[in-house]
């Protein structure tokens, strides 16, 4: 059994803190909540300190914020209904763009792999994926209206442009781009409730996601050449890890380097999980590693894995901290 | 607002009597967990929206339908709208939740929930009450707000 060890409690922000982002470099950090602005984390002789703080940017809430893979750009996503663009190419981070369209508010933001393309998503229903098309330029791709609900977060494929969305309406949708335009290319359903969260593992074949229903699923990508005998590239629910978290689940992260999958719950609960060894392609099987229990005061909102640091993980909540562990097996 | 009262004469029933504040509760130094009774006392009072009443005397709100487990953190609030399809379900539902909100300790994981089969979308009610981002947003509506403040504020 591992051990999740506290390292850092940082304080700042005023009220809920709703989001956390590693940059690639995995030395900053940046987070968002309620009071509308964005603190950027560095750490110099252990010691965690706010560097930067972007305000001015939104009117309300910022509900999430993502990093480009280039590490120049950050994006949040805002209440107030739209996304802006943070760069520091004149040495200081500056809103040097913000996207507008969707009805109301903007819950999630996601860079693909190669930082070409944004996907924002909005309590209005819809994905919007903007490209990329020059310094600051963004236009609209595609308006995906696959969802019938709520849309409460978008995350790319790691290594291809697909998109995938979790939402209200309980479904995971999949996206790509066809012979002429963005298209839905599968559905997953399978939870009962309001889908929080999505990750996938680092080969890009696995996601896992998270629910108000308060389990954790595992999907796995079937090509139709493999064994199973697919006509289609299809997306299945392989596993269904319940009775380990008591409310909503808030947030997954599955860690890129070690494949241990963090949980951020409504229980003030931070959780590790790991794959069994015993575990199977078709039948995968994963057992909680360790749990603490009051990690927060209140709801953990978010937790992410540091990509360049092997078991250190961040973790941000409604009691307005965020909290810096180390995994040790 | 609605233009036109949806439940024109609803039932409206008595007031039930003040607490008796016991000597233990006056006392700082012995522990008093919350109770049911705490809680009822905090919302029985919140004003319905389209009568000049109190949800106690309109029966949304009970002290039996409220559990407390002050060690585990956990209040659960269940109401019952006045008919099964009134409308203002969600804002009288929002309006209990944040009462409590702003009235409990920080530490309380407070639940809002339609009175099981008494309501036509009770489901779709209690999943937008109990979806804190959809909440946190609404709450930054002034307008809907300034509506869940006439709610909560006593009458003089």
């Amino acid at each position: 059994m591992g051990k999740l060890q506290l390292e850092h409690t940082l304080k700042g922000h005023k009220g809920r803190i709703w989001g956390i982002a590693w940059h690639v470099n995995g030395v900053i950090f940046a987070s968002c909540g309620e009071d509308k602005t964005i603190r950027i984390w560095g750490v110099s002789d252990n010691v965690w300190t706010t560097k930067t703080i972007l305000s001015d940017g939104h009117q309300r809430t910022i509900r999430e914020i993502s990093w480009s893979p280039c590490g120049q750009y950050l994006a949040s996503a805002s209440f107030d209904a739209t996304t802006a663009i943070w760069s520091k190419t004149s040495g200081e981070f500056e809103c040097n763009a913000t996207l507008e369209g969707h009805e109301n508010e903007v819950k999630s933001v996601s860079w693909s792999n190669l930082g070409g393309l944004l996907a924002t998503c909005s309590r209005d229903k819809s994905v919007w994926i903007w490209e990329v098309v020059g310094d600051n330029e963004f236009d609209c791709a595609a308006v995906l209206n696959s969802h019938t609900q709520d849309v409460k977060r978008v995350v790319w494929h790691p290594h291809k442009e697909l998109l995938a969305s979790a939402s209200y309406d309980n479904t995971i949708m999949m996206y790509s781009e066809g012979a002429c335009d963005w298209d839905c290319v599968a559905t997953l359903s399978s939870h009962t409730s309001t889908v929080w969260g999505i990750d996938f593992d680092s080969t890009g074949d696995r996601l896992v996601s998270c629910s108000d229903d308060k389990t954790l699923k595992i999907w796995r990508s079937y090509k139709p050449d493999e064994e199973e005998c697919f006509k289609e590239n299809t997306w299945k629910l392989i596993c269904t890890i319940s009775g380990l978290h008591t409310r909503a689940i808030y947030d997954v992260s599955w860690c890129k380097i070690t494949g241990l999958i963090a949980t951020a719950c409504g229980d003030d609960a931070v959780r590790i999980l790991k794959e069994d060894e015993s575990s199977t392609k078709n039948e995968p099987t994963f057992s909680l590693e360790t749990a603490e229990d009051k990690a927060h005061m209140q709801d953990v909102n978010a937790v992410k894995w540091n990509p360049k640091v092997s078991g250190q993980l961040l973790s941000c909540s409604d009691d307005g901290t965020i909290k810096i562990w180390k995994f040790v097996e | 607002m609605p233009t036109e009262i949806e439940n024109i004469n609803p039932n409206v029933y008595g007031k039930c009597k003040e607490r008796i504040i016991t000597e233990n509760e006056e006392d700082e130094n012995v522990v008093d967990p919350f109770d049911a009774r705490e809680i009822f006392d905090l919302i029985r009072n919140i004003n319905d929206p389209e009568h000049p009443l109190t949800l106690e005397q309109l029966h949304v709100v009970q002290e039996d339908l409220i559990n407390v487990q002050d060690k585990n953190n956990e209040v659960h609030v269940n109401f019952t709208p006045t008919i099964p399809h009134c409308s203002m379900a969600t804002l009288i539902g929002l309006s209990i939740r944040v009462k409590l909100l702003r009235s409990l300790p920080a530490r309380f994981k407070v639940t809002v929930e339609i009175t099981p089969g008494t309501h036509a979308s009770e489901q779709a009610v209690n999943k937008q009450l109990a979806d804190k981002e959809r909440v946190a947003a609404a709450l930054e509506n002034k307008h809907l707000t300034e509506v869940i403040n006439q709610c909560i504020s006593m009458k003089a």
